[in-house]
């Protein structure tokens, strides 16, 4: 996996050549002292605590990274290897670790410049999670077991991979069938529930879509991570290997969070999802509709026991529908969140929860500030990119004048300022390395802020849950009072009638049965929105203290990540305010 | 009589000329003060020009008046004229445009160039001695309108004219007047050396001073993208609780104060490392002005010599035929003769000269750029400091917030 990386950079070095080696040959002939600068190897990657070693890993990611394109789509899916994600993590921890420990904060500091840079060993411990260290880490590209209550060891890590090209089976009219993209999903995990450690199976999009709208099903109230577009538009637009690989790392982000969630990580659904072979058994959303009709199936609980893995203690969160009461239910759900989606002639929710009211609205600003912030960021982010750009242009610039002023050199005023040109154009190469590595970690730093985005949708749609299940609980007490209604005047009408009227009297008793079937789904519907509004409460509780944590983790990262660069490139042109000493007017008497 | 008191180095502000020591002689300059004078179109900038010298040839120790640019266009265009094969030093532009918005900053930067211009006059040793100085650091304010106006017309080298001489520079077809297939031009391979390397350089210099104008702003993009992430995220710390809210709200003060050294070393940048990149471009023009002076002066040192020799030709003919128009023709002989040598050593004046003066512009520039060098790596220095200081007083903080 190592090499990977590697060979990630190669590649992209052959496309960037001529002025990357020409930065090369600039700080290989300079070859001093700045922190052991050689010509970039390579070869040292990993665990190197030489700036060379980082230096070089960093420039794996400068040369991946396309200067010329803009900056947040490409890096997505050229950077291939999300674990680079936390590579300065690992000195947080460190430096946190050290700092917690003394009684003093930083009169004087450690220098930044030794802290390491490096992209993570893939076999590294560091990238486990766990409550090993109380800092959260980004929550981009790990599943972290973020609750202290959970024990120490637990991790799962998925991984997607390899996409390949399968043709539909052929029950289709049209010959050569329709194709369709498989990505191998690979899972590590120790978590019991799972049986062996590493599994992998082959998944397409379509399953994907599936398993968000079982979750969405099964855990409403929750705030379920959001699952990757379906960007039919993009599809066609975007070079397919291009959105392949677009998709690719989208998906393993999801999957990702998803695993990363509490509750969502122990779901039947995405057991099923990650370790059954062979076809998805889970109902489409198709299926749902007839589903309903042939009444209620326990799924998870047959699937597992024909897998042969321990049976798993089915929540009753998983189950759908019970039996035919749960029918009407459903019916109504299904109804509801038809006229949801078509919006306009929906009955309004009547909310009176002050405090729910409140919240949501907290929430709505929480998300306008994150998107701006989220966008100031990818503008200071373009503005470090830029900065390095020109400083390395500059550079080239003056290593350009050197040499033409060495090659015509008459006088040896000209010898002079060339040397002095020199020093000056080695610096600014090297200054504009570091303003591109800056760049790229201030990235991942900042990708919190997008990430959150993601999770304020998942807020919205716990949000939408409850409303819906309110809507569901005030739709049947109408229905309710309703019935009741016609069932007096039944009776009214019916005493009315000496001796009793047969067929009223059969009409009443239906009707009593209807309203006790309705009355019994509005129960069911009121524990329903009971548990929802409780999911909602303690997930949001969930999620403002896991987003708190990551956003004070986001500014430590990006907070060290700027003291470390600056110091580098403040130790680079303080060497070339020494080379020109002797040109210092300031001590001049005027 | 030249100030050699201190090295040639020039860059910075002066407000008000060294006072060296008063046996040695000297000629100091200063250029200050800036005032914008006239309305809208007619708006012009008026600079206090102080001089204080020993000279016997001027009136007095010090001397101040008010000059404007274009006065020193005039300076400009005379010694052009008068001392051929020395390279003027060059003016900042015109500029048409920047005049109706006259900022600040342009302001202090004309000043500045202004104020370098006249002290590399001061400091040369021929042109600290022309008549046309003492009149632009003496005369009354009519007195110099009035010689503006009288000489702009004939000695202004218009831009066409210029690039007439470029062209009989680099052109190697042979005169027309001669009508003869001799290249009229020099091509001693030091002198082609040299001219190479003037055009050359030019090349190089000007890409080198737009990156660094691109630098600046850079720097400005920089600050302006830390002030603007710096409000949103303390707009984003309102929303949030505690830890983070007050997290964010430092950080953003932080980000705030960061854009302010950026914009700060934005202006330094552009003052002590473009400008003078800029300038020794200009300077680089000027050397090409005078190769072009150069190559004048040569082809009408070849045409008369020619001339010279065809009248003697003839005088000799008309002398064996005893003509009777043998005197006019030792006349007009001896005319063209002296014209020729006149040409001639106008054009060794002029490679004497530029000798000379390649010397010291090398060895000039070399200190000027080693001046801005120096500069700008210290400003750099400087500014990633109090970016790491910054943002490093913040670390305590964070850290305290996520142990609770």
């Amino acid at each position: 996996m190592m090499g990977s990386e590697n060979a990630d950079g190669f590649e992209e070095t052959n496309l960037n050549a001529p002025r990357e080696e020409m930065e090369n040959l600039v700080l290989g002939v300079n070859g001093d002292a700045a922190g052991g600068d050689g010509p970039l190897t390579k070869s040292d990657v990993n665990g190197d605590s030489s700036n060379s070693g980082y230096r070089s890993a960093m420039s794996t990611l400068s040369n991946v990274h396309d200067p010329l394109s803009p900056l947040p789509t490409v890096l997505t899916p050229a950077d291939s290897d999300p674990l680079f994600a936390p590579s300065s993590y690992s000195d947080v921890r460190s430096l946190g670790s050290k700092l917690n420990s003394s009684d003093n904060s930083y009169i004087e500091p450690p220098s930044y410049a030794d802290v390491i840079f490096s992209p993570f060993d893939e076999n590294s411990d560091s990238e486990i999670n766990g409550g090993e260290d109380s800092s959260r880490q980004s929550l981009s590209s790990e599943s972290l077991s973020r609750s202290p209550s959970s024990s120490s060891s637990d991790y799962i890590k998925i991984t997607v991979s390899n996409p390949q090209k399968e043709q539909e089976a052929s029950n289709s009219i049209v010959p050569g069938g329709n194709t369709y993209i498989t990505y191998q999903i690979t899972t590590r995990t120790n978590l019991p529930d799972f049986g062996p450690s590493e599994f992998s199976v082959r998944r397409r999009f379509r399953d994907v879509v599936t398993l968000a709208d079982r979750l969405a099903e099964s855990y409403r109230g929750f705030c379920i991570p959001p699952r990757p577009d379906k960007s039919v538009v993009e599809s066609q637009v975007m070079q397919k290997q291009e959105f392949v690989e677009q998709r690719r790392v989208a998906l393993e982000k999801y999957l990702r969070r998803l695993s990363a969630h509490p509750v969502i990580r122990n779901s039947d659904e995405l057991k099923v999802f990650l370790q059954v072979q062979g076809k998805l058994p889970l109902p489409t959303s198709t299926d749902v509709a007839s589903r309903m009709l042939d009444g209620a199936v326990k799924l998870p609980k047959q699937l597992f026991g024909e897998g042969g893995a321990s049976a798993v203690p089915v929540h009753e969160v998983v189950q759908p529908a019970r039996g035919g009461r749960d029918l009407l239910r459903l019916f109504k759900e299904l109804r509801q969140s038809v006229s949801n989606d078509w919006g306009g002639s929906k009955p309004p929710v009547v909310e009176e929860d002050k405090e729910f009211l409140e919240k949501k609205e907290k929430m709505h600003d929480l998300e306008q500030q994150i998107v701006n912030s989220s966008q100031q960021a990818e503008s200071l982010v373009k503005a470090q990119q830029d900065m390095g750009e020109t400083m390395g242009e500059l550079g080239l610039a003056f290593i350009k004048l050197t040499k033409f002023e060495n090659e015509e050199a008459v006088f040896n005023s000209q010898r002079t300022r060339a040397t002095d040109m020199k020093n000056l154009a080695t610096a600014a190469v090297k200054a504009s390395r570091f303003y591109r590595e800056l760049n790229s970690q201030t990235v991942k730093h900042l990708d919190t802020l997008h990430e959150y985005l993601g999770m304020m949708m998942a807020v919205q749609g716990a949000f939408a849950d409850r409303s819906s299940a309110l809507l569901t609980v005030q739709t049947l007490l109408s229905e309710l009072s309703s019935l009741q209604a016609r069932a007096e005047k039944l009776e009214a009408a019916s005493s009315k009638v000496f001796g009793g009227d047969k067929s009223r009297i059969r009409k009443i008793e239906e009707l009593k049965e209807t309203i006790k079937v309705t009355e019994d789904a509005k129960n069911v519907a009121i524990r329903e929105y009971e548990r929802i509004k409780d999911n909602n409460r303690s997930e949001v509780e969930r999620l403002d203290g896991e987003r708190r944590a990551d956003f004070i983790n986001m500014m430590k990262g990006f907070v060290v990540n700027q003291v470390g660069y600056a110091e580098k490139i403040s130790n680079v042109w303080a060497k070339v305010a020494e080379e020109t000493s002797q040109y210092d007017r300031e001590k001049q008497s005027s | 009589m030249e100030n050699t008191e201190q090295p040639r180095s020039i860059s910075g502000s002066m407000q008000s000329p060294r006072s060296p020591p008063s046996s040695q002689p000297y000629l100091s300059v200063s250029v200050s003060d800036p005032v914008k004078l006239g309305n809208g179109v007619q708006s012009y900038i008026s600079y206090r020009v102080i001089t204080k010298t020993n000279f016997p040839e001027y009136q007095g120790p010090e001397k101040i008046v008010i000059r404007r640019y274009s006065d020193f266009v005039w300076l400009r265009d005379r010694l052009s004229e008068k001392y051929k094969g020395i390279f003027i030093p060059p003016l900042p532009e015109k500029s048409a445009v920047e005049k109706f918005r006259f900022s600040a900053e342009f302001i202090e930067m004309r000043r500045a160039a202004l104020d370098i211009f006249v002290n590399r006059i001061a400091l040369h040793p021929e042109l600290q001695q022309s008549e046309d100085l003492r009149t632009f650091l003496q005369a009354d304010e009519e007195t110099m309108e009035r010689f503006r106006f009288q000489e702009t017309g004939i000695f202004m080298k218009k831009p066409a004219d210029l690039m007439q001489m470029f062209r009989d520079v680099q052109s190697k077809v042979s005169d027309a007047v001669l009508g003869k297939e001799k290249p009229v031009e020099e091509t001693t391979p030091e002198y082609e050396k040299l001219k190479h390397y003037v055009f050359e350089l030019e090349n190089h210099l000007s890409e080198a001073q737009k990156h660094a104008y691109r630098l600046v702003k850079r720097h400005r993009e920089l600050g302006q993208s830390l002030l603007d992430f710096g409000k949103a995220v303390k707009l984003l710390g309102a929303c949030e609780g505690e830890p983070t809210g007050k997290a964010f709200s430092d950080l953003g003060t932080k980000s705030e104060l960061l854009s302010i050294k950026l914009q700060k070393e934005a202006q330094q940048v552009l003052m002590n490392f473009e400008e003078p990149l800029k300038d020794y471009v200009r300077y680089v023009q000027s050397i090409k002005a005078t190769i072009a002076e150069r190559g004048t002066a040569f082809k009408q040192h070849c045409e008369l010599a020619e001339t010279t020799k065809l009248k003697e030709i003839n005088l000799d003919k008309l002398m064996l035929t005893r003509s009777d128009k043998v005197g006019e023709a030792e006349i007009e002989y001896r005319e063209i003769k002296a014209e020729s040598e006149e040409a001639t050593r106008r054009f060794e004046r002029i490679v004497k000269r530029m000798n000379e003066e390649i010397v010291r512009f090398q060895e000039q520039k070399t200190e000027e750029m080693g001046v801005a060098f120096h500069q700008f790596a210290k400003g750099q220095a400087r500014l990633a400091n109090g970016i790491a200081d910054a943002w490093r007083a913040l670390l305590p903080k964070l850290e305290a917030s996520s142990s609770v």
